[in-house]
């Protein structure tokens, strides 16, 4: 059995701030990463993050991601389990990890929940079909493996990684023939779109993907307009030949973990699905399990930061660990959330929060 | 328009547009970010404080034209890459218009290359003169187009099949 002040589930942008917080603060930290490096998401986000200095703003996600890990590595107050995923958190403040086939038992004071999100995928005749591809799929193989997914692609999606990760494969060298965007309007930044579009990338709004074509590998994609009712136009339809098609349909939280340490779940659309009930300071309805990133609501990587700097801040004061400091650090993340939602394009993400508000 | 095409319209471009006077006086940054999104380097990174101070991090970027020289600091800063700089002095035939690159193949000065504009439809030919990359840019390069003077506000872009990688 180990035990320890904290354990955090989940390497990625608010588990690494979280640990880092905590262990700044003085706190004895167990960081576990299923994957076989730390980093998350940030390791494939060869973009320029938005936000403010406080987020690193300016600087690519993976030069973020590797700073972040390379403190985390030299911290004497984190030990870092890879390889291994939390099976589960039980009543008598026990959890379960499996590394590599390994079970051990970490008994923490506090846990920190940062397992983020899977991505969605869309229904359509052929999705099966090998050159179907989520977005995080594309991302994975040209970033960090440096493989071309394909040589002509199909966006799906005009959020934010639909019109990154098309971006991202034109550096790599691959065609992309058009972004397709069920809603009216783009869903992502503006200025991503106009990259893109500048381009010659055509972003298609009101349009969806009918069916995928090819009998064993993806040879193509229909198209078409739908109406302001969500119907397809008939005799709309556009057939693009393309090698792969990418699905960037939106995301959902990973609350397996959570949901099983017995905590409540709730949907809040806004807040991207399923998601565990929790207070502004990230704490959820069981003892000592608080939540950060993805998980709590998906948003962007600077949000995921700066939660986990609340949740590792709030897991630290809780433990009686320099209050003043913990209580500073707090108050720091609650403004720098505050800024990062405060625009029209945080709208929803309010709106989500105080749904969350009145559960609660 | 641009919610649903991801092309700023001319009543956008009219807006990050300075006088004809100044377009004529040199250099001037053209921050075409149309939307109030939480983001705000351009503000902290400008050398002449050109680049007003955001109150709020979702403010749109305002710019005082007098002040910025057009040194292209934020071209590569800007996290969305919607900064350019224009330079309607350059010369009698033609006007200088720097854009970010972050692709390969990289022009090389001298090339001549194919002109994209905010849709990314070919409008004509530029002449590369400079290309600017150094550290602090972060691998986002500045490539310095010479173009017609009626188009240093329609050229946002290069077709990558016209450069000789």
């Amino acid at each position: 059995m180990i035990n320890t002040q904290i354990a955090i589930v989940g390497g990625g942008p608010a588990g690494l701030v979280a640990a880092l917080t905590a262990a700044e603060l003085g706190a004895k930290v167990v960081l576990i990463e299923q994957d076989s490096a730390l980093g998350g998401q940030l390791v494939k986000q060869t973009h320029m993050f938005f936000g403010s200095e406080k987020q690193y703003a300016g600087k690519r996600g993976v030069d973020i991601g590797l700073m972040l890990v390379d403190k985390v590595m030299k911290d004497e107050n984190i030990e870092v389990l890879l390889d291994a995923t939390a099976m589960g958190y039980y009543p008598d403040g026990v959890l379960g990890v499996n590394q590599l086939e390994k079970f051990i038992k970490i008994k923490p004071e506090k846990l920190v929940v940062a397992t983020g999100a899977s991505e969605k995928t869309i229904a359509f005749p052929n999705n099966d079909l090998p050159g179907v591809y989520g977005a995080g799929a594309v991302q994975t193989l040209m970033n960090v493996s440096g493989v071309k997914p394909g040589n002509k692609v199909l966006m799906v999606g005009a959020g934010n990684i639909g019109l990154i990760v098309s971006y991202q494969l034109m550096q790599a060298g691959v065609e992309v023939v058009a972004i397709v965007e069920g809603s009216p309007n783009i869903g992502g930044y503006l200025v991503h779109a106009s990259k893109v579009r500048r381009m010659g990338v055509p972003i298609l709004t009101s349009h969806t993907i009918v069916e995928a074509l090819g009998e064993t590998e993806v040879t193509g994609a229909v198209i078409a307009k739908m109406d302001e009712n969500w119907n397809i136009i008939e005799g709309s339809e556009t057939t693009y030949e393309v090698d792969t098609i990418c699905l960037a349909v939106g995301l959902s939280p990973l609350t397996e973990l959570v949901s099983q340490s017995g905590a409540k779940i709730t949907y809040i659309g806004e807040l991207s699905g399923y998601i565990p009930i929790h207070n502004e300071e990230l704490e959820t309805t069981v003892d000592n399990v608080y939540v950060a990133g993805d998980i709590a609501g998906v948003e962007e990587a600077s949000s995921a930061m700066v939660e986990g700097k609340l949740a590792g801040a709030k897991a630290a004061l809780d433990l009686g660990i320099k209050q003043e400091t913990a209580k500073r650090i707090i108050n720091e993340a609650h403004e720098e959330l505050a800024q990062l939602r405060n625009g029209p394009v945080g709208e929803r993400i309010r709106e989500g929060i105080r749904k969350l508000g009145e559960v609660r | 328009m641009l919610e649903r095409t991801g092309v700023p319209t001319p009543d956008h471009v009219k807006s990050a547009t300075p006088s004809e006077q100044r377009l004529k006086q040199g250099g001037v940054a053209i921050i075409e970010c149309f939307q109030e999104i939480p983001c705000n380097p351009c503000s902290k990174i400008c050398p002449r404080d050109a680049i007003l101070p955001m109150e709020d991090i979702n403010e749109k970027p305002r710019i005082d034209f007098d002040k910025c020289n057009g040194c292209a600091i934020c071209v590569s800063g800007c996290p969305g890459l919607a900064i350019f700089v224009v330079d309607g002095s350059y010369s009698e035939e033609e006007a200088l218009v720097k854009l970010p690159w972050e692709f390969i193949p990289v022009p090389k000065k001298g090339d001549v290359v194919k002109t994209l504009n905010r849709a990314g439809e070919e409008i004509g030919k530029g002449r590369v003169v400079n290309v600017q990359d150094s550290k602090i840019f972060d691998r986002t390069r500045i490539i310095h187009l010479a173009v017609p003077h009626d188009q240093m506000m329609e050229v946002r872009s290069i077709d990558r099949r016209s450069i000789n990688g």
